[in-house]
């Protein structure tokens, strides 16, 4: 099992290390030149030059990739020889010029309200789809089902940011049941931060919930008419124990992935969500660095994403394993 | 019956054919750490329009044989003969032409068939990829193979949905069929079928080798519908032949502990025989094909196993006329079985 | 004839409905049997007969809320269809039990073996959960388990195809009930297993006086294992008896057709099997009349076309020898004759 575990992250980092070097030979192949961007209106070749070699553009690709890879463990220096070198320390991530900050630091300053909202989302949508996807399978074909799954049909048809702004506008501007959201953290003033993440929690929960309470009903209807079911009813279980012990526990086990994966894409950022409510979070910061054409902090910020989603399937892998017998890991 | 070894008149010859499978840990940098060895060693021909049984328990490399025969599994030795071609290390693309000499019919006729073909398309699909226009043009040759094989052949437009069980694998067969080929291997064709049905498609693959000619590879569990349709059974345990005879030699003097066991095991559908039968029962389950017994591989639930059988191997010997085994200790003393209850014979 | 005390299984007209997109379908219609303790009755059909889902609803695994079980199944004069679904599931696993076609699939892929035996022991006794184990151990052992120590703390992945249906069995006796359904037990299992299992499930039958109610498509076990037997086709039972009954003197043109379709391992009868033409029918559209007349090689020999309308009643032809058929006595005595002269003499 450990001896997996080291295996599994010595894979991971490789991994990462590819999907690095994919970046950033992607990001060299766009057209829009960053240095061009850095330079402003007053811009002439020789500025230009000089922002070219300040931000090590004028290497050729794979040893920029070399330099970068450098920086995460040592840091870096760009424009060393020059008169006013800039300084990366280390973790460094690169440096958006653009913003004149470290783009470690930038992420970093992001990621609280990423993870306040994911993992607030995270609970009220599999709170929400598991009982009612487990409440429709139970009752198939009845009305409760088909309410339910009406509901989950709505949920999963309307776009986020429609009844995002819908919530705004009657919530917040018409009613006045919640003041402008305005984020902050929960340990400097949790009354505000609640009041901040509370429409948005449900905005985002809305779509996940209705996915994953059809996941869960078909998960649910598959195992109970699977073979171990029926005999665990021939033993003389009560249903009650038969559902919860031995359906439920086989039933789940898929939906544990679903939602690893789900929770660590949103720790790269929800853009609508935190778009719509104007949240500090990593998706609206993604979004900003796309229209600014700001090329370190978007690398940046598709890796450390890349690497939750990376995180969590291992996470997941391992789980798994704890829940099934059957996957063995070695 | 007597068979001259002469590579030209044999449909499909086998020689020494072993199929390894590796066994790779998971991760990023697998490593093989073992060798399922499904076929060990088997060697086996076909005469034209001879059935060749191929029977045995699950694991004992029967369905693997089949398939490697056709090319469908790599061999990892060995050496193949499809009507006097060397086969064994052809490229995909030299295999296509000896496609029209070689087919295969499935066991489970609901997962064989595409089912977004109709049946027309399904069963003249080989004409199209051996490029072959029969006189009278594929939907008139596809209609007669239909009324061939016992469909209605206005159903060429239907999809096999619309079709039972065993209609289905109507279809297969006739699709099997399509291109004359010399030699079928079935692979439990009738196992998934109900009684009636089986007896039904058994008689089918029985009119067609009497008409066509076709020999058949007839790779099945069931020792009773081998038994009806085979002229010669070969048994296998653990990826190695270790009895092979005519049909009649085989049920009524099996030399081989093994094939006894399986005989005795297989009760017939006749109250007063099966209660007079004598049942050997064999202990334990079958070892695992990654790390075979040494010596005989049988010798571990072998009721006849001595010191010599956990050493050497045995070979397999033609002790009869015609009647090979692979045993050091072969059933000869016994005159005669209790799997024959010969009295309705004689 | 005074009627003695009712048979330890008296099944009375048993017959159940299914809803589907087609309509009601009728996939069991009144069927009557009863077996007493020691005794084996096998239930022989082909796929679609009726016949899983007779034992399912006697064991009360139907879902009463979709579909409708109507009928008796008296299990020691209680009746298991009037019984509330609480009522049934206390009988299950403790006075009637039932196993499977597949071992794998039928048992829970996430927990050992020993937690699925206790809690079959733990569900119908009040014991604590040390004396579960117990006795858990006990019945590996008496199954035949090598080593249940071990085992008892293996995962069902790791024991082999034979070793799991040892375990059902174990799981299904382990409250020593009074009937045993056993359903295709060992379809999915090779040939020498298969004889390991009957061979345990008759031995343990003996230690148990369990009346066992055996489903098959083999009429090999069936003529192996079984006292009585009754042959099911289309959701009815049309011929049932003593097994030398059904085997030496078959009556129903659909029991005489099974016993020529199937191949003989002890013998080559002929080299072209006499099998049944047609395919059996679907329980959505059953035919009007007798359900076997559309493969029947026969049906015209009766005059009256009764065969193409009219349902045959189950009669009694003397002793418990019981048919659905409309050819009579001397018909029926010439087809079976005729047959089965064909079946012994074809070999020769």
């Amino acid at each position: 099992m450990s001896a997996y575990v080291v295996r599994r992250i010595l894979s991971m980092v490789l991994l990462l290390v590819l999907l690095s070097l994919v970046v950033f030979i992607l990001f060299s192949l766009l057209p829009a030149d960053p240095a061009r961007l850095t330079c402003g209106k007053g811009c002439t070749p020789s500025v230009l030059e000089a922002n070219r070699i300040k931000l090590g553009l004028d290497l050729p690709v794979i040893q920029q990739y070399w330099e970068f890879v450098k920086g995460l463990f040592v840091g870096r220096t760009y424009a060393a020889n020059s008169p006013d070198p800039v300084q990366c320390s280390a973790p460094c991530l690169g440096y958006s010029f653009k913003r004149g900050e470290e783009v470690f630091v930038l992420i970093k300053d992001r990621l609280p309200a990423t993870i306040w909202l994911a993992f607030g989302a995270f609970v009220l949508w599999l709170a929400a789809g598991i009982s009612l996807g487990i409440y429709s399978a139970l009752r198939r074909g009845r009305w409760q089902d088909r309410s339910v799954m009406g509901f989950a049909l709505v949920g999963y048809s309307l776009p986020s940011f429609f009844i995002g702004l819908v919530a705004i506008f009657f919530i917040i501007i018409r009613w006045q049941l919640l003041p402008f959201p305005s984020y902050i953290s929960p340990f400097e003033n949790p009354v505000q931060f609640l009041q901040t993440m509370i429409l948005p929690w449900i905005i985002l929960a809305t779509l996940y919930a209705a996915f994953y309470m059809r996941l869960t009903r078909n998960q649910m209807l598959e195992v109970l008419g699977d073979d171990y079911i029926r005999t665990a009813r021939a033993k003389g279980l009560p249903e009650r124990t038969v559902i919860r012990k031995h359906a439920l526990r086989a039933g789940l086990t898929p939906i544990v992935t679903a939602a690893g994966l789900d929770l660590a894409g949103l720790l790269g950022g929800a853009i609508i969500t935190e778009s719509i409510f104007s949240l500090p979070g990593v998706g609206s910061l993604a979004v900003n660095s796309v229209n600014d054409a700001d090329l370190p902090l978007i690398v940046g910020i598709t890796l450390v994403a890349a690497t939750f989603i990376i995180i969590a399937n291992l996470i997941v892998d391992l789980l798994y394993a704890v829940i099934d017998p059957r996957v063995r890991l070695t | 019956m007597t068979q001259i070894a002469s590579n030209g008149d044999q449909v499909l010859r086998v020689t020494d054919l072993r199929t390894y499978f590796p066994v790779r840990s998971r991760g990023l940098f697998p490593k093989t750490i073992g060798q399922v060895k499904a076929v060990d060693g088997v060697s086996l021909s076909v005469a034209p329009g001879e059935t060749l049984g191929l029977v045995g328990e699950s694991g004992c490399g029967k369905s693997t044989t089949g398939r490697t025969v056709l090319r469908l599994i790599a061999p990892t030795s060995g050496t193949i003969e499809l009507d006097g071609d060397d086969i064994t290390a052809m490229s995909a693309k030299q295999l296509v032409p000896l496609r029209r000499k070689a087919q295969m019919i499935f066991q489970d006729p609901y997962n064989a068939l595409n089912p977004r073909h109709t049946v027309g398309t399904i069963i003249g699909a080989p004409f199209e990829v051996q490029s072959v226009t029969p006189p009278g043009g594929v939907q008139a040759a596809v209609q007669d193979l239909m009324e061939r094989v016992g469909l209605n052949p206005e159903h060429y437009n239907r999809y096999p949905s619309e079709f039972s069980g065993g209609q289905r694998q109507r279809i297969g067969i006739a699709r099997a069929v399509a291109l004359r080929p010399k030699i079928i291997v079935c692979d439990e064709p009738v196992s998934a079928l109900d009684v009636s049905i089986q007896a039904q498609i058994m008689n089918l693959l029985k009119d067609l080798q009497d008409d066509f000619g076709v020999a058949y590879l007839f790779v099945a569990h069931d020792l009773a519908v081998v038994r009806q349709i085979a002229h010669r059974v070969a048994v296998m345990y653990l990826g190695h032949i270790v009895e092979l005879a005519s049909r009649e030699d085989l049920y009524a003097k099996p030399l081989h502990p093994y094939t006894h066991a399986l005989l005795s095991a297989v009760p017939v559908p006749d109250p007063r025989a099966q209660a007079n039968r004598e049942q050997i029962r064999l202990s334990g389950d079958l070892p695992s094909p990654i790390n075979p017994p040494s010596g005989c591989v049988f010798h571990t639930r072998c009721f006849r196993a001595e010191d010599r059988c956990r050493v050497e191997v045995p070979e397999l010997r033609e002790l009869l006329p015609g009647h090979t085994v692979a045993c050091h200790f072969p059933m000869v003393d016994l005159q005669s079985t209790p799997s024959s209850v010969e009295s309705s014979k004689i | 004839m005074m009627r003695a005390a009712r048979p330890f299984l008296a099944v009375e007209g048993l017959s159940v409905e299914f809803p589907t997109e087609d309509g009601r379908v009728q996939a069991v219609d009144g069927v009557s049997f009863s077996v007493e303790r020691g005794k084996t009755l096998a239930i022989v059909g082909e796929s679609g007969s009726g016949k899983s889902v007779t034992a399912q609803a006697i064991m009360g695994l139907i879902d009463r809320r979709l579909s409708v079980v109507s009928g008796r199944a008296w299990l020691e004069g209680r009746d298991l269809v009037a019984m509330s679904d609480d009522e049934v599931r206390h009988e299950r696993g403790s006075s009637m039990a039932m196993i499977f076609q597949d071992p794998m699939s039928s048992l829970h892929p996430f927990y050992r073996i020993g937690a699925q035996l206790s809690e079959a022991v733990l569900v119908h006794q009040k014991v604590s959960k040390q004396e579960a184990r117990e006795q858990v151990l006990e019945m590996l052992n008496r199954v035949g388990i090598p080593d249940p120590k071990t085992r008892i703390d293996d995962y069902p992945h790791q024991l082999s195809g034979g070793m799991r249906q040892r375990v059902m069995i174990a799981m299904a006796l382990i409250n020593s009930p009074a009937l045993l359904i056993a359903d295709e037990p060992t379809t999915a299992l090779d040939v020498t297993v298969q004889s390991q299992i009957l061979e345990l499930i008759g031995t343990l039958q003996q230690e148990y006086d369990t009346a066992v109610v055996m489903i098959t498509h083999d009429l090999g076990i069936v003529a192996d294992i079984a006292d009585h037997v009754a042959v099911m086709y289309g959701g009815r039972i049309v011929e049932s008896g003593t097994v030398d009954e059904i085997f030496y003197e078959p009556q129903m043109p659909y029991t005489l057709g099974l016993l020529s379709s199937v191949p003989r391992l002890d013998q080559v009868r002929a080299e072209r099997l006499d099998p049944i033409p047609g395919n059996p029918p679907s329980p959505i559209s059953l035919p009007p009349g007798c359900v076997f007349q559309p493969r029947c090689a026969y049906s015209d020999r009766v005059t009256s076309h009764a065969c193409e309308t009219v349902r045959p009643e189950l009669v009694d032809i003397g002793g418990g020898h019981t048919m659905r058929c409309h050819l009579d006595a001397d018909q029926r005595g010439q087809i079976a004759s005729d047959v089965l002269s064909a079946l012994a003499g074809g070999g020769a």
